[in-house]
């Protein structure tokens, strides 16, 4: 299992080198999903045959000595919401299980220009709707480090398949962290970049103002590898952006002297377990002692954060999976006779529960009479929250934050207590209302022994920055670099 | 009884732009084609798909709402309005509610030689829905979404309307306007041009609006004359027995000429209205604004008083020749290939109209070559094609599949006035010698028999010359 135990990064520089070959990365990657994904339930659906049309194309682009990017020829892991032409992109959901994309999506093309390779399809909560990847219609996601634990949410299943070595890095999205919580959760390396670096041209979409492709990785290094093939403004999206810096694996300099770290007292304060907020400080003191500045912060803002997330996000989703209706593709209900019958019976057979809740939320705050009470005033505030922002990012450069209050929740303990399981998003929500970057990165583990993640959110723009403080920690730690164990042991059953 | 009613009228009227592509994504919108054929992921609202805005509907926005005299919201943005029908792919349409493009204009229209300002409330962009077409057999229904995102505007007036006759001449006059600017050709019967009736009485001298309804599915001028006596009656008959009008959206029936209740104020649908996070707000700075400005066509108007001027036309023909700017543009058209203005004017006041109404055909989908005509009216009024010949030709002209030249017609069906000098005297001659007593009745005074003389010409002649030529060398015979 060597190949598999390489970062992105040192698999690419061993094809460049024709050590290995692009087919022969994808086979390795093929051959752990065959043999031990049944322990954690990563994939939604592993379909060989265009991986390797995709892994003989890369090899073809090596052998005639193209300049590439230095991923050329390793698999990629898509999120199952990430469109991948002529394969099953399904959301984890009834509604679009049988559902083939027509094109491929913007981040998905780029990957294949750039010689990498599109290799399975991730699970998740059913429309990135979720922080544990429990309510997928394939069934709920294993954390690697204990099966009895969820990865985290909603790109869980390409965290824990990043972790459990079945995956080299992945494209997963972070709507309101979840790139970034179940990075955490799994130990691994998550990044989210600013609001409109990344294409969102095939993502499909939960809520579309906050919706941001990431990278799931062992390292930054790799993530911001990746990055540089995804990125950049795109004609198929009014929202992608064109920022002036570029070459984020080159500007990886580990130097980090100077920088501001800004360290907000409603981040380290009541609900914050014990172990994180230990594992979390022991890493600002690394940060420090490689040459950071630690500049206390108040943030009282980000209170808000929490309500008026659900009440956009799911405003915007309510809008967002209207069209799957039934009518066009997807799930169809079976009985009918109305028009109306047609739509109610296949969405409510169609979505899950926990989509549906989201989709009534968002209907009720969109509502006339209620407009202005809840979806105005969480835009106002979300205003509110781009200029706290602002001022505080006067005053540092990064603000670093534990990513959840906790580690990894006992499987089914967030879905009977769900205000629980949104309060928890209340860390990683602010980055996609104020469109920043943020990245989770391991810093330590608790005492049952689950990951904990350290955040550093940066200010809109600044991927670069958060990258390099990410890169400069990992260069003085090794929490990244541990592996579960008993991975290749555990099968069958808990 | 005969209690005096008053019909207060706003409209709701949709274009479709003329862009060659629709307004979110690059596929085509022309008219008709195979269905679900000028569709692409965007419109077809597949998941994952995202909409970027057409540069020329921004454009010819701004141009609009300019010539509807509107303030252009420097700040504009869409908004999704939320529901589901089949022919809505993503079921939401995206248009603009709180920040439409243009706002608080108006247009000045004549009707029944009464002129009056009407007062646009707003104007705005959005994208079209497909249609459903429904089997001949069975119960299906198929959607095609070839018109869905083809960009559309809408105008929405003040209820400022107080008869038929003034919405007709309102819509001629966007009509108008739109055509001279070349975004749309506003045609009611491709359903480039549709129109929502709001309509309510109230008896004269009340202050108060009555309750309104809506009426939709107009799709013909006719249609909306018919559609507005409809209602106007019926809600005059429901309050003169004492009952209210219920504000509801009607449903207008062509064949029956007749609207039926769709759905009332309290089943209205929720549309749930929102920012669309997918595009940008739009700024639309000075720059841009000023070239539209400065883009703007010479209008309907301006065209008139100058071909006044310039070809000495009366003021009336000027008018009617340039209501319309394909026919203003087709009469400045003839004149350059040589056809005499007044000519020109009279052909396309009198005679081409005449030719499209007993061909059945409208103006609106004239496709005439203006070289062509222009050689036409050239012949006629120098004498060369009889006047009957002449419209012979026209007709063909106009309803021709494939062009043909003027000059071979004329030649291949023996139309040509040899002007045989000859021939003619000869013809001249006999009559003169045939009719003696019209000729002594000529020569004592009774100037008027020489009108039977050139008649009985002209029917040797077979309408082989101009009763103009016939009159002049008929009086010289007779001197």
């Amino acid at each position: 299992m060597e190949i598999l135990d390489l970062t992105a990064v040192e698999l690419g520089e061993r094809i460049r080198r024709r050590e290995l070959s692009a087919p022969e990365a994808l086979e390795a990657v093929y051959g752990a999903f065959r043999a031990r994904d049944r322990n954690w339930n990563a994939y939604t659906a592993f379909e060989i045959d265009p991986a390797r049309t995709a892994a003989q194309h890369a090899q073809t682009l090596l052998d005639s000595g193209e300049t590439l990017s230095p991923l050329a020829g390793v698999p990629v892991g898509i999120k199952d919401n990430i469109s991948v032409r002529a394969c099953l992109t399904t959301c984890a959901s009834r509604i679009l299980r049988d559902y083939r994309a027509p094109f491929d999506a913007t981040a998905v093309r780029k990957l294949k220009d750039a010689g990498l390779v599109p290799a399975g399809t991730l699970n998740m909560d059913e429309f990135a709707m979720g922080s544990t990847s429990e309510t997928s219609c394939y069934g709920a996601v294993r954390n690697p480090w204990n099966r009895g634990h969820v990865p985290g949410g909603s790109s869980g299943g390409a965290a824990a398949a990043v972790a459990a070595r079945e995956c080299v890095c992945a494209l997963g999205s972070d709507t309101g962290g979840s790139v970034r919580q179940p990075a955490s959760y799994c130990g691994v390396t998550g990044f989210k970049p600013s609001y409109g670096r990344v294409s969102r041209y095939g993502l499909i979409a939960y809520g579309s103002s906050l919706d941001q492709i990431g990278t799931l990785a062992r390292d930054v290094r790799d993530c911001a590898a990746l990055l540089d093939v995804i990125a950049g403004a795109d004609a198929m999206d009014a929202t992608s952006v064109t920022f002036p810096d570029a070459g984020f694996l080159g500007a990886l300099s580990g130097d980090i002297h100077g920088l501001r770290v800004g360290v907000p007292e409603e981040c380290f304060g009541d609900g914050v377990e014990t172990d994180v907020g230990e594992r979390v400080e022991a890493a600002l003191d690394e940060l420090q002692r490689a040459g950071a500045e630690l500049v206390p912060l108040r943030l009282p803002f980000i209170r808000y954060a929490v309500p008026v997330y659900y009440i956009l996000a799911t405003a915007e989703a309510s809008s967002n999976l209207s069209r799957f209706d039934g009518v066009k593709y997807g799930y169809r209900a079976e009985h009918y006779t109305t028009m109306e019958e047609l739509y109610t019976r296949s969405r409510s057979e169609g979505f899950g529960k926990e989509v549906q809740k989201r989709i009534l939320l968002g209907t009720f705050v969109l509502s006339s009479g209620y407009y202005d009470a809840y979806y105005n005033k969480a835009l106002k505030l979300r205003q509110t929250l781009v200029d706290g922002f602002a001022e505080a990012f006067g005053r540092c450069d990064v603000i670093a934050s534990p990513v959840s209050p906790t580690t990894a929740p006992a499987l089914g303990a967030s879905l009977s207590d769900p205000l629980k399981m949104y309060l928890s998003d209340v860390f990683t929500v602010p980055a996609n209302l104020a469109g920043l970057p943020g990245l989770s990165v391991p810093c330590g583990f608790d005492r049952q022994g689950l990951p904990v993640g350290l955040q550093l959110l940066g200010a809109a723009g600044a991927d670069s920055t958060v990258l390099n403080a990410g890169h400069a920690y990992q260069l003085v730690t090794d929490w990244h670099k541990r592996r579960p164990q008993h991975s290749e042991e555990v099968s069958g059953n808990v | 009884m005969s209690e005096r009613w008053e019909t207060v009228i706003g409209l709701e009227v949709h274009v479709e732009l003329s862009t060659k592509s629709k307004i979110f994504c690059a596929c085509s919108t022309t008219f008709g084609g195979s269905p679900n054929t000028h569709c692409c992921p965007v419109c077809m609202g597949l998941p994952g798909t995202l909409p970027v805005l057409n540069q020329k509907v921004l454009e010819y926005a701004v141009r609009a709402g300019l010539a509807l005299n509107c303030t252009i919201d420097r700040e504009t943005r869409f908004d999704r309005k939320n529901y589901f029908y089949p022919d809505l792919p993503k079921a939401y349409q995206i248009s603009q509610l709180y920040r439409p493009i243009a706002r608080g204009g108006y247009v000045d229209i004549t009707a029944d030689g009464v002129s009056k300002r009407i007062r646009i409330h707003e104007m705005h962009m959005e994208e079209d829905a497909g249609k459903l077409i429904h089997s001949d057999y069975g119960h299906e229904t198929y959607p095609d979404y070839n018109r869905a995102g083809v960009p559309l505007l809408e105008i929405v007036s003040e209820p400022d309307f107080r008869s038929g006759a003034e919405v007709l001449a309102y819509l001629e006059k966007i009509r108008s306007l739109f055509t001279y600017l070349g975004i749309s050709d506003c045609k009611m019967q491709e359903g480039s041009m549709r129109a929502d009736v709001n309509l309510s009485v109230r008896r004269a001298g009340d202050a108060a609006f009555g309750t309104r309804t809506e009426t939709k599915n107009i799709n013909s001028l006719r249609a909306i004359e018919h559609a507005i006596e409809s209602e106007r009656s019926r809600q005059i008959h429901v309050l003169s027995n004492g009952g209210t009008v219920v504000q509801e959206t009607r449903h207008w029936n062509d064949d029956t000429k007749t609207s039926t209740a769709m759905r009332s104020k309290e089943n209205a649908p929720d549309y749930r209205y929102f920012p669309e996070p997918d595009l940008p707000v739009i700024h639309i700075d000075e720059a841009f604004l000023q070239s539209a400005r400065d883009s703007l066509p010479e209008f309907a108007e301006a065209r008139q008083a100058r071909f006044v001027s310039e070809y000495a036309l009366p003021d009336n023909d000027a008018a009617r020749l340039t209501v319309r700017r394909e026919t203003a543009e087709l009469f400045e058209a003839l004149v350059s290939h040589g056809a005499k203005p007044r000519d020109a004017a009279n052909w396309l006041i009198v005679h081409v109209p005449h030719v499209l109404k007993t061909l059945s055909a409208d103006a609106e989908s004239m496709n005439v070559d203006a070289a062509e005509l222009a050689e036409l009216i050239r012949r006629t009024e120098s004498g060369t094609v009889s006047r009957p010949d002449a419209l012979q030709v026209l007709e063909a002209l106009l309803s021709a599949a494939e062009p043909f030249r003027v000059a071979d017609y004329i030649k291949n069906h023996g139309m040509s006035i040899d002007n045989d000098e000859g021939a003619l005297e000869d013809v001249i001659q006999r009559v003169i010698a045939a009719n003696p007593k019209a000729v002594s009745e000529y020569h004592s005074g009774k100037t008027k028999a020489i009108g039977f003389l050139i008649g009985q010409a002209m029917k040797e002649l077979k309408g082989k010359s101009t009763p103009a030529t016939v009159h002049e060398r008929m009086e010289a015979a007779l001197q």
